[in-house]
């Protein structure tokens, strides 16, 4: 799931500087589960940005909407009227959102309201963990379901550095100051229950990164879904 | 003239609603700046209750549930108070006192602590003076909110 964190209020609000009419639009789908960006998100954003604007004595229309998701054309549709209505929308959409609501849109100012930070795993009520960059070549399967890419703080490819700990752990710490644990013991360790070991040892040739992010973006085509 | 505060309080029916009852019951005085909006628990408090009760020119909001570990509904009131500190940090970030809203626990029995609390509360609100939130002409907050709490 595509998860975003909410940008510092000061600097949306400083975004509808000069407008007397401000949209927020949420999303329904990623940043709504990750509880960031979805329609109740954006009421409470519109209602502190009016908040914010009465206490100085500013005339600012604030309203909200949300579409079931940013990122599908048929569902910009949804809310084309109530876009229409307002010269600035503050979108609670993931990257993808915003950009489909500025193109969709153009050249009505669509600003972010949130930061998109990664695809992430639910690994409990109320917090994620990044579990894939989209690198377009996975290892998955040699590497027991644990993504060394993303999962290890250097991306190794062929196994531990010198800094796991005997517990298991990586010398890294997380950004929050949490301990993270190395990608490489978790993959030794299930490859070890799956009686794999042997994949540890095999030689892997360099992997493909020329399908990763960098060199432009990416396209998708299935010639066989396109409409005939 | 004294300033009249506007509060609104979000009173669980189990508990501060009865606590209320209580109060009248007795004949117990407490301000009439307090105007209760009956939830069927305080888990039914959304933050954004909260921040549409200040917009539209409350001077001050709490929420009133059951003692921690009497919910009726179990964890209901835990969750409002989890609710409440968060709109605190809404509120903070935009410049609202985060003072003017806070979470009170009591039992139905607690007829004279209602009182107190709302006399008290009403009293914090005082010495806070007005919400610096301009109300919109002819818009009553403790209309507002239950308005929106019905949508």
């Amino acid at each position: 799931m595509i998860t975003a964190d909410r940008k510092p209020f000061d600097e949306i609000y400083a975004m509808t500087e000069g407008h007397d009419r401000v949209l927020v639009a949420g999303c329904d789908t990623c940043v709504a589960i990750c509880m960031t960006g979805g329609e109740k998100e954006a009421e409470i954003l519109a209602s502190e940005i009016a908040i914010k604007a009465k206490q100085e004595g500013r005339e600012l229309t604030v309203e909200h909407t949300a579409a079931i998701r940013q990122c599908e054309w048929e569902y910009l549709d949804t809310i084309a009227d109530t876009v229409g209505g307002f010269p600035l929308v503050l979108s609670m959409g993931c990257g993808i959102g915003i950009q489909a609501m500025a193109e969709r849109f153009a050249p009505k100012l669509v600003m972010p309201a949130v930061n998109t930070n990664m695809l992430g795993l639910p690994q409990e009520h109320a917090v994620w963990l990044e579990r894939c960059i989209a690198c377009g070549d996975c290892v998955l399967g040699l590497t027991a379901g644990v993504c060394p890419v993303v999962r290890c703080a250097k991306s190794l490819m062929n196994g531990p550095c010198g800094g796991a700990h005997d517990d298991g752990l990586c010398e890294v710490v997380g950004k929050d100051g949490e301990p993270i644990e190395c990608a490489w013991v978790l993959i030794w360790e299930r490859l070890k229950a799956q009686d794999r070991e042997e994949l540890m040892f095999a030689y892997r040739p360099p992997k493909d990164w020329s399908s990763s992010s960098s060199g432009g973006p990416r396209k998708m085509v299935r010639e066989d879904a396109m409409p005939v | 003239m004294t300033f009249e505060p506007e509060i609104i309080v979000f009173a669980c029916h189990y508990c501060a609603y009865a606590a209320a009852d209580l109060a009248g019951s007795m004949r117990l005085q407490y301000p009439s700046n307090v105007r209760m909006i009956k939830l069927p628990c305080t888990g039914k408090l959304e933050v954004i209750h909260v921040l549409k009760a200040i917009e539209a020119g409350a001077d001050g909001v709490y929420a009133a549930g059951c003692l921690e570990g009497q919910c009726h509904y179990l964890e209901g009131n835990l969750w409002a108070r989890k609710r409440i500190a968060h709109a605190k940090r809404l509120l903070a970030e935009v410049g609202v006192d985060p003072e003017r809203v806070d979470m009170f626990t009591m039992s139905s029995a607690m007829g004279p602590e209602f009182a107190q609390t709302a006399r008290d509360f009403t009293e914090r609100i005082r010495r806070l003076g007005p919400v610096p939130v301009r109300p919109r002409d002819g818009f009553e907050p403790a209309e507002a909110v239950q308005e929106g709490a019905q949508t």
